[in-house]
């Protein structure tokens, strides 16, 4: 495939991404007059920003007093203080903004009696400064997510966006000084390579959860958006930092919800004990997600865990009446049947903690431009939800701001392009002559390779390491060991071998290519994790436990600052958290406790 | 569009979905069940994995109903589908 071979389209903008933060970008973009361009690897609305149900989280104060500075103060300390202070205040004070707008481009939220916005508790959502729980999120049933990106959609269609599905984006494009423009991108149904030349580029591809063997995610967060940026040099930032739900089936990943254990559920090891008794003694099986999580992953550790690998734990509601279990918990026994083979109510149920949230990603600023290690803005470049960090989520994510962060991030990236193209920072710069050189010798690479890696077998053992090395619970020498591991398993990926070598709707090639993100992000988080000597938020290490002088292990003199990891030289730098909010005090270092 | 071209096109309609339980689902079914289907219930399924995952997800855990015979028929496989 030679260089004249990629064709050129030309666009004001082009998003990489079509959830809820790409396509709410694309709004901002499109009415305001600009070609935008939108590319997905799915129909918009198959965006795994579905699968959020919870609700989105906004002081709006419907049903009770509430205040986007209480907002704040709960997300600085769910970030255990490693989130910026000013993206932090930017977020909870827009939030009531995005939240209305989104009613007005037709979103179906619940309702009070009077008509309102209906709010609901969740945890970790406080007055006061977290002195008693607040009504703060706001929820269209169990289908939050799904009915968001519905609305979203519809504003885009009305807007003009130009939707390419099926595309995938394999890299972006950058000059000598280092300028953005745009991304190169393959079509799968006919195999075309097309460089998208634009003035701003949008990031908005989510997160990388398929990292881990065990995972929530659906099978098209690969982490596409931080392996292109990762290969054109742009550091990512805590990347370490990933929140793990205790309870998912062990091999499949699907959530077993935490109300399992409420009902009576009893967790037992493979000695059939309730283990829980010695680690939570009154909480027992009711804990905290984070010490059952880590219950589990020391059973497992110790040898205590389930089935021919000893890799599982087990939860057990035989002892439940089926007539209970069938009331109170509907969809779970169909849940483990389908993806246990396990009928609950005869057997306990194969769980593992399970990979929920990428907290880390590429750095940006409040406004959504990417910035680089000085802190300053990368020119065209910029990136909004899961796949950023702002960082809002620092440590670890506070309920319910994931698809507040898609809101405000998506259209402050949107307007942030509208102005740096206002104010002449960015326009359409010419095409370095070897744009296309490092993708095409990755493409020819790929179809040329003989001998080499199944691609199925790197991914495994790719989200294997992952699992076992850098999982919820995090141990010196495991980590040690798992950066070596992973090293290995990247040289396999440089080597991986597709037997079809057609043009048209090959699968094989894409997924080969998706492996390649995976494995930038596999490495970054290893990497960071073994580096950070402290426990925090989700990092979790058996070698920085509870002590009175640095509580929950956090060491705040020594690690209070975000990883910047490189992919070039595979090193790590740090940058300062900002701590200074846009303008109220800021909130000072506290422990975090709840 | 070759039976290739068409097959990977459908696979990844199946396996690049909103929500990972549709993933592991219809990833299942489509190498183990779809083959042995006959052309009426195989045009069925791609009518149904072009669905979306909270359409297809009531009907899966029996929440509701099809309309369609042959769409019935394909439910009943896809019901009993066990990704292991």
């Amino acid at each position: 495939m030679s260089k004249q071979s990629v064709a050129v389209r030309k666009f004001d903008a082009v998003i990489v991404g079509a959830g809820g933060s790409g396509l709410r970008a694309a709004i901002q973009l499109s009415e305001a007059g600009l070609k935008t361009a939108v590319l997905s690897k799915v129909f918009p609305t198959r965006s795994h920003t579905v699968a959020a149900q919870g609700g989105v989280s906004a002081s709006l104060g419907n049903s009770e007093e509430d205040h986007w500075h209480w907002h704040m103060y709960d997300t600085v300390k769910g970030s255990d203080w490693l989130g910026d202070q000013d993206a932090i205040e930017y977020m909870c004070r827009k939030a009531p903004e995005v939240v209305v707008e989104l009613e007005h481009f037709g979103m179906p939220f619940d309702r009070t009696d009077e008509g309102k916005i209906y709010q609901r508790p969740f945890g970790g959502h406080m007055s006061n400064f977290g002195e008693k729980p607040v009504r703060r999120a706001c929820a269209a049933a169990d289908r939050t997510g799904h009915a968001m990106l519905h609305a979203l959609y519809q504003r885009n269609v009305r807007a003009n966006t130009q939707f390419f599905v099926e595309w995938m984006a394999l890299d972006l494009i950058r000059d000598e000084s280092g300028q953005v423009l745009g991304v190169i991108a393959l079509e799968m149904e006919t195999g075309e390579v097309v460089a998208f030349h634009s003035k701003a580029t949008v990031f908005a591809t989510g997160g990388a959860g398929r990292i881990y063997y065990s995972s929530t995610n659906a099978f098209i967060n690969t982490g596409d958006g931080l392996g292109m940026a990762a290969r054109a040099g742009i550091a990512l930032e805590d990347m370490e930092f990933w929140q793990f739900h205790p309870t998912g089936v062990a091999g499949a990943g699907v959530l077993i919800t935490e109300g399992v254990r409420g009902e009576g559920g009893i967790l037992r090891n493979s000695t059939n004990e309730r283990f829980m008794e010695r680690y939570a003694p009154n909480a027992k099986d009711l804990a905290s997600r984070d010490v059952v999580s880590r219950a589990m992953v020391t059973e497992i550790n110790e040898g205590r865990g389930c089935g021919p690998n000893k890799d599982f734990v087990l939860l057990d509601i035989t002892h439940l009446d089926p007539a209970t279990i069938m009331k109170r918990l509907p969809g779970i026994r169909e849940i483990s049947i389908q993806f246990a083979g396990i009928d609950p109510i005869k057997a306990p149920i194969p769980v593992v903690p399970t990979c929920h949230y990428q907290m880390g990603g590429v750095p940006t600023n409040y406004k959504g431009q990417v910035v680089g290690d000085d802190g300053a803005p990368v020119r065209g470049f910029y990136a909004a939800g899961e796949v950023a960090c702002a960082s809002v989520h620092g440590a670890n994510r506070l309920g319910t701001n994931s698809l507040l962060d898609l809101l405000v991030f998506g259209k402050a990236s949107g307007d942030t392009v509208i102005d740096d193209l206002r104010s002449g920072e960015i326009g359409l710069r010419d095409l370095p002559a070897d744009f296309a050189d490092r993708t095409l010798a990755r493409l020819n690479r790929l179809n040329t390779q003989t001998g080499g890696a199944s691609v199925n077998e790197c991914r495994l053992e790719l989200q294997r390491t992952m699992q076992k090395h850098c999982g919820v619970f995090r141990f010196k020498d495991m980590l040690v060991e798992g950066v070596a591991k992973i090293i290995e398993v990247e040289k396999a990926v440089a080597h991986t071998e597709i037997k079809d070598k057609s043009q048209v709707w090959n699968t094989a090639r894409v997924e080969a290519l998706e492996l390649d993100n995976l494995v930038e992000v596999a490495k970054a988080t290893m990497v960071s994790a073994e580096a950070r000597k402290e426990s925090r938020g989700a990092h979790v290490r058996d070698d920085a436990p509870d002590t009175p002088a640095n509580p929950n292990g956090r060491d705040d003199a020594n690690w209070h600052k975000h990883t910047l990891w490189h992919r070039e030289g595979n090193r790590l730098s740090y940058k300062p958290v900002i701590m200074k909010p846009l303008s109220v005090e800021t909130i000072a270092l506290k422990t975090r406790s709840y | 569009m070759d039976d290739r071209e068409k097959l990977n096109r459908l696979r990844w309609r199946c396996t690049r979905r909103a929500m990972l339980e549709m993933d592991l689902l219809l990833g299942e079914f489509l190498e183990r069940v779809y083959p042995t289907l006959d052309a009426a219930q195989a045009d069925a399924f791609v009518t149904m994995a072009d669905m979306e995952d909270l359409e297809l997800w009531p009907l899966v855990n029996g929440q509701r109903e099809p309309d369609d015979a042959v769409q019935a028929e394909v439910l009943a496989l896809l019901r009993n589908v066990r990704v292991k």
